[in-house]
């Protein structure tokens, strides 16, 4: 009964498809969109983690650490985004965001 | 032993819950509170697999700034989040169906692979042995991998200054000491002497605002 990189890979998989599932059951939520997303890179690094501890390899963890660094900003970003487009919006519903016509 | 199996059984299974409960809570405060649980979940089979910085980091960085800045948000901005949920249920089939497929071609990628057995000659830096874990991704990220590190730290720089300027606003309503108004202030400035008649005050139009 001993715990192998499957085991961890397959954690990582559902992880990463409850992530997408998120950003398709919320399609109307940002923020929960932003978690969903939060989601599928805690699940990429799960992998990387893995892969790192069971190849012996510390470089894995090095880019982990790089993603963690990328993931806090990117939801500060959008976090910052979201607060600016309520001001000035007074909705976040994802269909309200048309400005562009795109 | 059989408590490493356990113990990997137990955070796998209350992080995936969780995480099934961020997409599905009704509330975005409740979903905040479950991601916190993932995220504590996750450092747990960090632990598990040997990095503890790593885990260490994921509590601070995850839990500490980032579950709380998405907190604040939620609580910031007057939304009707019940409307915002209008549509769940009408998206639920297809997301099934695209999930499934996902999960499916992840797990045959997951079970269908195979380790190349010359992996051990390709490896760039093995993970010494005798050191913590700390010190051993220190040895590497502060001597091969400098550069990368001070691109992430230009990253953080980034989203710092795009976060305040994005969100930084000047009322006009609101009033604000400026310094430098200050000192340029002379008494001809802000002082005007007039000659007043006796018993009659200030008279003209323009003295409107002295009275004030």
């Amino acid at each position: 009964m001993s715990i192998g990189l499957g085991h961890y890979l397959s954690v990582a998989a559902i992880l990463f498809t409850l992530g997408i599932l998120g950003i398709f059951l919320n399609r109307k939520n940002v923020i929960v969109i932003l978690m969903s997303i939060e989601l599928i890179l805690l699940a990429v690094n799960i992998n990387l983690v893995a892969f790192s501890t069971f190849m012996n390899d510390i470089v894995g963890q090095v880019f982990a650490l790089l993603v963690l660094t990328v993931a806090a900003a990117e939801a500060a970003i959008g976090l910052a985004v979201l607060v600016v487009y309520f001001r000035n919006r007074g909705s976040i519903a994802v269909e309200d965001i048309n400005l562009m016509k795109g | 032993m059989i408590f490493p199996a356990l113990f990997f059984y137990l955070f796998a299974g209350i992080c995936v819950a969780s995480a099934v409960m961020v997409i599905a809570s009704r509330n975005p405060v409740h979903s905040v509170l479950f991601l916190i649980l993932a995220f504590v979940n996750a450092s747990g089979l960090f632990i598990l697999m040997g990095a503890e910085f790593l885990a260490m980091l994921l509590i601070v960085v995850y839990v500490g700034a980032v579950a709380v800045l998405f907190l604040f948000v939620i609580m910031m901005l007057d939304v009707d989040f019940a409307q915002l949920r209008a549509g769940f249920l009408e998206y639920l089939p297809f997301g099934l169906l695209i999930g499934a497929i996902f999960l499916a071609e992840l797990l045959l990628v997951a079970g269908g692979w195979a380790i190349n057995p010359n992996i051990a000659t390709t490896i760039t830096s093995p993970i010494p042995t005798g050191v913590s874990n700390t010190q051993a991704l220190g040895l590497v990220l502060y001597t091969k991998y400098i550069h990368y590190f001070q691109l992430s730290s230009l990253v953080l720089l980034v989203a710092m200054i795009g976060a305040i300027v994005l969100t930084l606003r000047h009322k006009a309503s609101v009033k604000r000491q400026d310094i430098n108004v200050q000192n340029a202030r002379t008494p001809a400035l802000a002082m005007e002497v007039r000659k007043v008649a006796v018993g009659q005050g200030l008279q003209d139009a323009d003295a409107g605002e002295w009275v004030k």
